[in-house]
């Protein structure tokens, strides 16, 4: 803990102008790479449905998004004359503002020298860094909401309404699944955190000194798993990207918003993916340090301005995989979501952290290894005894039809909801042969053996 | 004892919560009370890291203003969000001003006649890994007796926001709202 | 007095916010206005707005039990934070100590589970 607080006291030693340089230097970062990241998305996502993406703007389209932007600035501004004015006026200010400040204590590098004067190649540090970036992307939470009310329409005050109970809920996996790597890190600093990943710890199991993978992706794979699909979600991203379901609520909480003020949105949505990503890198990829393979060939490659391209590298390459998941997955229904956040990753994340301070608790205490290994061993198979004796729920039987239908056709009692016939008929695949096209369509309920029988017979 | 930056950086908060607080009871818009309820607990916030209590300062921001008064807006918004000045907002203004100052003041002179300018040196250590084996040290009954707390708050809220779900015996339809 | 280290984030608030600010302000001005009584209208796919209904409508109460649960784990997650920082020093009684206070929490958890308050029908 001595050199961790040594290390954060050099942020309050740059000259003002230095400060000055750093932060115009963070905000020209996060601009460009939203700028980057839309003609990125874009291109990326052509590709993968096979069409050449924005290609006339700049070299490749490089300055698509920059036209589109200025585009944006000299279209009209409607505003709805049901709208709550001021509040609609500051609910852009307000998620742009936030995701600009959740950046500041990402570092991007180590010590260097900048005109003279030797500074980390990082705005600032706290000893609460990461709570920060919590903070900053629960004060986000309030753009959206606030939007959505001040709009004065449905459409937006249902998708903001939607929009921040899925932004609370993943926020809630989020922070559980940074846990481990405060427990593993022992700090809250986000250098500290980094400076933590650079060796590989040893680790004695079963009397054999193993090195731990370095990276805590590795070494805290659940955790890390967690907080990527938790920070989709907390992004509103596809698959999770339910509050802009354009196809059920047109563009979700930005539904009244037009010109510069929608271009606010678009650009803080952006940049909490870019921060996302960097938090990513920074807590489980071994934040601007260089990947395994590159330092035992190359000493030279954590130290001076070559940390900023392994850091932007690795946040490219998390920012692929948001783009790709938007490329490939459906979007979810809104009560699976649901489901999927608070039964599934926020148990098995508690879970997790228990058996990780277990783990730890064990390895710190001053028992001989073999009794250590006895008592995993003991550990893990009470569990399983548990799992596998656990009274089995009856299953209920497949009732025919949907569940819950009365008899006159509706969902919960006499009064509820009517519910249209569901003898449907599926209509035939389009890709299959010729010859099922010809064929009548085949009702849904029908035993396949029958069609065929018949048609056997009718030959 | 000449005025620091810092006590004019506490006063400028100070001033900013109690401002912002007045404006919570005083407007018409609902929704826009919540928001100065927001400026007044930042402020408050902006109040411990003065006194360089960090991590307090973040959990306040954390949870307050991220989760509290998303709570707060969400209740609201459950019931009604006019949009503009809420008229039948029937509040008796000088029985509030006399609790609410009165309460204010008295408890201003209380504290300012207990401390006068005593001066608390700070303690060595005011960061995480302090409090953390301070509270799980010292304090492990409070820690332990608040879980309790968290278990009756959210069965509390169970019981009270969904009477007609889950519950032994659903006889009768949803019960409207 | 770490006060110090939080300029330059107070720094980058400050010019993100005149930033957006600016770009907000700026855009009614640069951009063309044309008055259209349609256009101000709350939007609902083309067809005339229906007039909200009085005080507001009302909203379904799960998001508020969603709210008050996001309360209860972001109070037991703060408490893990600084648990986790100090583990190393806490050994085996800051174990003990957070599994009986995990398990008070998750059977909250199992109680809303089993009540159905996990459940977006």
């Amino acid at each position: 803990m001595l050199a961790a607080t040594s290390s954060l006291d050099q942020f309050s030693h740059d000259p003002w102008w230095l400060v000055l340089i750093k932060i115009v230097g963070v905000f020209a970062f996060l601009v460009v790479m939203t700028l980057f990241t839309i003609w990125y998305e874009r291109r990326v996502v052509g590709r993968m449905q096979v069409r050449p993406g924005p290609n006339r703007n700049g070299p490749f389209g490089l300055l698509q998004s920059l036209a589109d932007g200025i585009k944006l600035a000299f279209k009209e501004e409607v505003i709805p004359k049901t709208a709550d004015k001021v509040v609609y006026f500051f609910a852009p200010v307000i998620s742009a503002v936030c995701a600009f400040t959740a950046f500041a204590v990402i570092p991007l590098g180590p010590v260097v020298s900048m005109f003279g004067h030797h500074t980390p190649l990082q705005l600032t540090d706290v000893p609460v860094a990461v709570l920060l970036i919590l903070a900053c992307s629960s004060m986000g939470v309030y753009g959206v909401v606030l939007a959505g009310w001040a709009s004065g329409s449905t459409y937006p005050l249902l998708g903001g309404l939607r929009s921040s109970a899925q932004m609370i809920s993943y926020e809630v996996a989020m922070g559980l699944s940074i846990v481990a790597v405060f427990m593993t890190a022992g700090s809250m600093s986000t250098s500290d955190i980094v400076a933590s990943q650079a060796n590989g710890s040893q680790a004695q199991f079963f009397g054999l000194t193993f090195t731990m993978p370095s990276w805590y992706a590795l070494l805290l794979f659940p955790s890390f798993l967690i907080y990527f699909v938790s920070a989709v979600g907390e992004t509103n991203r596809a698959p999770f990207d339910l509050p802009e379901a354009e196809s059920e609520l047109v563009g979700g909480f930005h539904t009244e918003y037009s010109s510069f003020k929608f271009a606010m949105f678009f650009l803080a949505e952006y940049i909490n993916m870019v921060t996302v990503s960097a938090l990513c890198t920074t807590l489980f990829l071994g934040g601007w340090r260089a990947p395994a393979p590159i330092t035992t060939f190359w000493a030279g490659a954590n130290s001076g301005w070559w940390p900023m391209l392994w850091f932007t590298i690795k946040v490219l390459l998390l920012l692929f995989v948001f783009i790709w998941l938007r490329g490939t997955l459906p979007r979810l229904r809104y009560d699976q979501f649901m489901r999927f956040g608070w039964k599934v990753l926020i148990p098995v994340n508690l879970v997790w952290i228990v058996a990780l301070a277990g783990l730890r608790t064990l390895q710190n205490s001053g028992l001989e290894s073999q009794i250590k290994t006895y008592i995993m061993v003991g550990t893990v198979l009470v569990i399983a005894a548990v799992w596998v004796l656990w009274p089995a729920k009856e299953k209920p039987t497949a009732a025919s039809g949907v569940e819950g239908i009365d008899p006159g056709g509706r969902v919960g009692g006499a009064g509820g909801f009517p519910v249209p016939p569901l003898d449907l008929e599926v209509p035939p695949s389009p890709r299959a042969p010729r010859l099922s096209v010809d064929r009548e369509p085949v009702p849904a309920g029908t035993v396949a053996g029958d069609q065929s029988a018949t048609e056997q017979e009718g030959r | 004892m000449g005025i620091e930056p810092v006590d004019v950086l506490l006063a400028g908060l100070g001033a900013i919560a109690l401002g912002a607080g007045v404006l919570v009871v005083s407007t018409r818009h609902i929704v826009r009370a919540g928001l100065w309820l927001v400026v007044a607990l930042g402020a408050t916030a902006g109040l411990y890291l003065v006194l360089s209590a960090e991590l307090v300062a973040w959990v306040q921001v954390l949870l307050y203003v991220g989760a509290v008064v998303v709570l707060l807006l969400f209740a609201v918004m459950l019931t009604r969000a006019p949009i503009g000045a809420s008229p039948d907002l029937d509040r008796p203004r000088w029985a509030g001003l006399l609790v609410g100052g009165g309460a204010g003041v008295g408890l201003a002179a209380l504290l300012i006649d207990a401390y006068r300018w005593s001066r608390v040196p700070l303690p060595p250590g005011t960061g995480a890994t302090e409090i953390g084996t301070e509270v799980f040290r010292t304090w492990v009954l409070p820690f332990e007796v608040l879980s309790v707390l968290l278990l009756a708050a959210l069965i509390g809220a169970i019981v009270l926001s969904r009477p007609d779900i889950g519950a032994a015996d659903t006889e009768t339809g949803r019960r409207e709202g | 007095m770490s006060l110090s280290a939080y300029i330059p984030i107070v720094g980058l608030l400050a010019l993100g916010a005149a930033f957006a600010l600016f770009s907000v302000s700026i855009a009614p001005i640069v951009g063309p206005r044309r008055y259209n009584r349609a256009k101000l209208d709350a939007y609902e796919c083309g067809i005339e707005p229906s007039p909200q209904p009085v005080g507001g409508g009302r909203f379904p109460v799960k998001f508020y039990l969603t709210a008050m649960l996001f309360i209860v784990f972001d109070i037991e997650i703060i408490f893990l934070y600084p648990w986790a920082v100090s583990f190393n020093k806490l050994a085996l009684f800051g174990f003990v100590e957070m599994v009986l206070f995990i398990a008070t929490v998750f059977v909250a958890y199992a109680y809303v589970w089993r009540r159905g308050g996990l459940d977006w029908d």
